[in-house]
């Protein structure tokens, strides 16, 4: 059994603070977004296959232009789906 | 000098010369245009996102070149719509980044992403570790060992990071 003097907290306080969010391209010094990399593509769309917006990714606006044109290539060469259900 | 890429699908119905004879072809025809070609990346036969032609796989190519101007592009894509062989094909132009992404990706400094294996694998870890060393305190060692291994791979997860390996 914890003491009373252990307990200082009645729920953890970290729950409620949001991490700072980051634009991955920017810190990771990532320039060049490969249309062909589905893998890495999946990060920034949805299980339905749309893109994520930029509240959510991140992205800063520079890179966002980016991934969206990258989704859009790769759409068209069929290596991401159009329209789907349970992508992920 | 610009460099182009132009990625297209083939037919999977071909047999395996046809699909090189289809390829070279076009590797050919970039020649005869005065075009110097920098790399073929054949990335084979793939399953598609949704069907194209009633054909639920393709066979990619992907040439890399560099010309003068734009002009042969506009023959190479007249090429490419008539070819009966050819599901799909788009063609772009890289920026120097580009450029320097295809040639770190071919002598293997960028790795493909991967979708968080490595943290996978450092939770699979623990529930064997008690199995060998029950007495060693494995509750102890099972926490400390998953924050520790998180940070660490976390910018591999994030991004294609560059790295020696070879893919």
């Amino acid at each position: 059994m914890a003491s009373r003097d252990d307990i200082k907290f009645l729920s953890n306080p970290t729950i409620g603070q949001q991490r700072k969010k980051y634009c991955r391209f920017k810190k990771y010094g990532i320039k060049y977004i490969d249309y062909k990399d589905s893998e890495f593509l999946l990060q920034f769309i949805n299980e339905q296959g749309k893109l994520l917006p930029r509240r959510i990714t991140g992205n800063s606006l520079k890179y966002q232009k980016l991934v969206a044109v990258a989704v859009k290539r790769s759409r068209h060469l069929a290596i991401l789906p159009y329209v789907a259900d349970l992508l992920k | 000098m610009n460099h182009y890429e132009v990625t297209f699908i083939i037919d999977p119905v071909l047999s395996g010369d046809e699909i090189k004879s289809t390829a070279s072809t076009y590797e050919s025809l970039l020649k005869d245009q005065g075009c110097s070609i920098v790399h073929v990346n054949e990335m084979g036969l793939k399953q598609l996102a949704y069907p194209i032609n009633k054909k639920s796989s393709g066979i990619y190519y992907c040439v890399e070149y560099s010309s003068i101007n734009g002009s042969p592009i506009a023959k190479m894509e007249l090429a490419l719509r008539r070819d009966e062989r050819i599901m799909r094909f788009l063609t772009i132009k890289l920026d120097k980044y580009g450029v320097q992404y295809n040639e770190d990706r071919r002598s293997g400094k960028i790795s493909s992403y991967k979708k968080k294996e490595s943290k996978k694998k450092s939770f699979d870890g623990p529930p064997v570790a008690p199995v060998a060393a029950v007495q060693e305190k494995p509750e102890v060692v099972a926490p400390v060992a998953a924050p520790i291994v998180a940070p660490v791979v976390a910018p591999e997860v994030i991004a294609p990071v560059v790295s020696n390996e070879e893919e």
